[in-house]
């Protein structure tokens, strides 16, 4: 099957999911359990999104984890987004270059 | 005039999360030419579904020859959670953003892009979210070409440093709330707790944190409601 198909129905079913909640509910949420779960909802999102994904996102565990406390320390500074992911990179770098010299 | 100075200030929001999409749409690009797609495809899919879950699980169907059907299912598990995201920014953005508004914004609806616009402060009106979705397409569709280019050169252990980019950013979005506010400090952590649990189960990524942000904005929402005049 040509790959033009299976794009047109990504892309489908990815717009009108993120399109129907924004389009048609247009009134203002007044229940105060909704708000307040509407309120945490983007912090649960990106915490679970992270944990555990964020352990093996350098390749292997150990530069992975020192590249998360390295980026949470940094985070816990109020540094902005660009230097923590950067520095997470750079940290996961040496960390790997470190385990493999280390090995020789 | 009270657009440009929002559009400016959205589309300087955006340069972190689109420097961050390099790194994660450069893998894409990669990937994509591994599995035997041409440069056209990848960047075509790149600029019409600006998702990376999505995108990846999607290759993987694509390469295999896989249903219409799977496929779409599989977009639909995934990129749910975009459907509670546009729910919760359908109650952020200015109440009079027009119908043609909503339809562009919704085409933007990331997970950094949605996180930029709930961290700030008041409404969201159209000219920011149009300013701050500007770099971060660019850079979704300009990282997979240059992915999909040096597919073959690129040395390994630093395509694999990249990958954890869009982590250390996710972290900078969520850590400073989390020392001011220690409801969103707890639903974080049970977030984070139920989602690596979840992870030794059969559950797919994409329906997990479904899931987990559900339980654990549910839970928070119940143990500590946000005061009326918060919003």
């Amino acid at each position: 099957m040509n790959t033009i198909f299976y794009t047109i129905v990504m892309a489908g079913v990815t717009y009108l999911i993120r399109a129907i909640p924004l389009l048609f509910v247009r009134k203002e949420i007044k229940n105060r359990y909704v708000k307040s779960f509407l309120h945490y909802l983007p912090y649960a999102v990106l915490g679970a999104m992270t944990f555990p994904a964020i352990f093996t996102s350098g390749g292997d565990f150990i530069p992975s984890l020192v590249g998360t406390c390295f980026a949470s320390m940094l985070a816990l500074k109020g540094k902005d987004l660009l230097t923590v992911a950067l520095a997470a990179c750079v940290a996961v770098y040496l960390a790997q270059l470190l385990l493999t010299l280390l090995s020789l | 005039m009270a657009a440009l100075v929002q559009f400016k200030q959205g589309f300087k929001d955006g340069i972190p999360i689109g420097l961050g999409y390099l790194s994660v749409s450069f893998t894409f690009g990669m990937m994509a030419i591994r599995m035997g797609l041409d440069m056209t495809s990848a960047v075509l899919i790149s600029l019409t579904n600006l998702t990376s879950a999505g995108q990846f699980a999607g290759l993987t169907i694509i390469a295999n020859a896989g249903s219409l059907m799977e496929l779409a299912l599989s977009q639909v598990l995934i990129n749910l959670r975009y459907l509670l995201m546009s729910l919760s920014l359908s109650q952020k953005i200015e109440r009079k953003m027009t119908l043609v508004q909503r339809a562009i914004v919704s085409f933007a609806v990331t997970d950094e892009i949605f996180a930029m616009a709930s961290a700030k402060k008041g409404r969201v009106v159209f000219s920011y979210f149009l300013g701050l979705m500007c770099l971060p397409i660019l850079c979704w569709v300009m990282g997979t070409a240059f992915g999909a280019l040096s597919a073959s050169w690129m040395p390994v252990d630093i395509q694999q440093a990249f990958g954890i980019a869009i982590y250390g950013m996710f972290l900078a979005i969520i850590i400073p709330p989390m020392k001011e506010d220690r409801a969103i400090m707890q639903v974080v952590l049970l977030a984070a707790f139920i989602s690596c649990i979840l992870s030794f189960s059969f559950i797919g990524a994409g329906f997990s944190i479904i899931l987990c942000a559900v339980l654990s904005a549910g839970i928070l929402a119940y143990l500590h409601p946000i005061e009326e005049e918060m919003e």
